[in-house]
């Protein structure tokens, strides 16, 4: 069976993926203009200042949009459609792609409240994933 | 003031340059396909350099009067395409361009050769493209990455399965959401799109389908069927620009550029400031304004159809209908053969081809309509056209507006 295809993570990523091990959910925040912004970046997608925090977020979501996927783009998800492929939007203000999991794919929403989870899906990655609030 | 088609700078004042003056000088004097649909026994390289010759061959051209070479593959051995293609067709080029902006490359190629062949960097411009995307994938469409570790800002998207169709589909549930858009509305694109095609001997998709077709065909993600996806063939293309002035002299009707525009607003679908609006918003205005012309000049359009959601959201970007009516705009097969707005009138790429960059197609094709040599699907008197690519995940745009010279 195919796995999952995994982050490699790098400069900008390594804190974010190694958080999510222990079931963290950090952000990054701008120590200049005080923006959050997701993805992890080496500056600030708002003012460029390098000078950026990781944040513990909240975890707190609500569903921009989903849908439900019958095949993905690799074949490491065969045995996991159909899933739920989604936009969240933190709390925080940003954005995230993600899955909503623990739940009938059919049964989500646009707008529903959901809130952070960990998949782990090897010994060597997990991922924050979220699931009905 | 700055007037109509002038550039403004930062400050407001106007730029000493006046497009219009520059696209006058320019225009388009060769368009092709090469061989499309299965193609297997041929190499995305042989079918752009076919398509190429094909193009020069029409204008009186040949291959040594090329000094711009405007190209992108995003599959592999396409690094580094313009000098890949250039070296391929024996072509030195003294303009390169390989801006890899996705379907939307292309159209956004037309501004940039325009620029170059009405400032004199280069006379005779060839945009060419080649795909093999169905037989790289040994015939059938699917799943064709398979990397185990993603590395850059794609691993917060890759390992939740995202795909392009996926991406789409957000966009679509998204705008249901917002304007009470429906999956019939949806499908009225893609029947009105296959009967167009209907008349295009090329076309891989023929046969007439109904909006139940498209309903009743197998859901990819929801709220996108089967029906509502573009093909996924083998393909090549070219697009010749010259002068117009050398134009003149050579074998087929010039067709005039008359405006042009390019943006892009993002690269994952996570990262889209709003999944209901595409950079079309800022291209589209940028070649109105340019060209100096209005949406009820626009004789026939030729609008990227990646997905039925793509031609929605771009209708409405473009300024063709307001923000949340593009459901209403394409009822009633209004962009079918006999409708009031004819649109894609090849079958676009959701019935005639789409080799993963769909661009050059939509530039072809309007080039053809305002030629008038398009047989049963020609557009009756059709004397100003656009043409839009999409790249990406509605990512980039590019939109041209050509006129019959």
């Amino acid at each position: 069976m195919a796995q999952i295809p995994l982050p490699k993570p790098y400069q900008d990523t390594e804190a974010y993926w190694a958080a999510a091990k222990e079931h963290r959910f950090i952000i990054q925040k701008c120590g200049d203009c005080g923006e959050h912004q997701f993805y992890p970046r080496g500056v600030c997608s708002h003012c460029l200042s390098s000078n950026l925090d990781w944040t513990a977020a909240s975890g707190d979501a609500s569903v921009y949009s989903c849908s439900v996927n019958y095949r993905a783009g690799h074949p490491g998800f065969a045995d996991r459609t159909p899933f739920v492929l989604a936009i969240v939007e933190l709390a925080e203000g940003p954005r995230m792609m993600t899955n909503i999991v623990n739940c009938d794919p059919e049964s989500v929403r646009i707008g529903m409240a959901v809130k952070v989870c960990f998949d782990d899906v090897t010994d060597e990655a997990t991922l924050p994933m979220f699931e009905p609030a | 003031m700055a007037g109509a088609g002038r550039l403004e700078s930062k400050t407001g004042g106007p730029a000493p340059v006046d497009l219009k003056d520059l696209y006058r000088k320019v225009a388009i004097v060769g368009v092709a396909e090469s061989d499309i649909g299965r193609v297997p026994h041929k190499s995305k390289f042989q079918l752009s350099a076919e398509a190429s010759k094909k193009a020069l061959d029409e204008a009186g051209l040949t291959k040594d009067d090329v000094d711009g070479v405007f190209t992108t593959i995003i599959t592999e051995g396409g690094e580094f395409s313009s000098m890949l293609m250039a070296e391929y067709m024996g072509i030195k080029p003294r303009y390169t361009d390989s801006t890899s902006i996705g379907g939307s490359s292309f159209v956004a190629y037309v501004e940039h050769a325009a620029m170059a062949i009405a400032t004199g960097l280069c006379e005779v411009a060839l945009i060419c493209h080649g795909s093999t995307n169905i037989s790289d994938r040994g015939g059938r469409a699917g799943p064709v990455s398979g990397a185990s570790h993603i590395f850059g800002p794609a691993q917060f998207e890759e390992p939740y399965g995202v795909s392009t169709v996926g991406s789409y589909a957000l966009a679509a549930a998204r705008h249901m959401h917002e304007y009470g858009t429906t999956s019939e509305q949806l499908a009225e694109i893609a029947v009105a799109t296959r009967q167009w095609a209907s008349m295009n001997p090329l076309a891989r998709m023929r046969d007439p389908i109904t909006i139940d077709d498209v309903l009743n065909s197998r859901m990819i993600a929801s709220p996108l069927h089967l029906l509502d996806c573009c093909l996924v063939t083998d393909a090549g293309g070219a697009v010749v620009l010259t002068s117009m002035d050398r134009a003149r002299d050579l074998k087929t009707r010039p067709v005039s550029v008359l405006g042009t525009g390019e943006a892009h607003t993002h690269r994952m679908i996570s990262q889209m400031p709003d999944l209901t609006e595409t950079a079309a918003k800022i291209s589209g205005k940028l070649a109105f304004d340019r060209a100096g012309v209005s949406h009820a000049d626009i004789d026939v359009a030729e609008i990227y159809d990646s997905f039925t959601i793509t031609v929605l959201l771009t209708l409405e970007s473009l300024g063709f209908c307001k923000k949340g009516e593009g459901g209403a705009f394409v009822s009633g097969q209004r962009t079918a053969p006999g409708g009031d707005f004819p649109m894609n009138t090849q079958g676009g790429a959701l019935s005639y081809t789409h080799p993963g960059m769909f661009g050059i197609f939509t530039v072809i094709e309007a080039v053809r309509q305002l030629r008038g040599e398009c047989g049963p699907r020609q557009v009756p008197n059709a004397q100003v056209a656009l043409a839009n690519g999409t790249g990406g995940v509605l990512s980039s745009t590019g939109t041209i507006i050509l006129g019959k010279e």
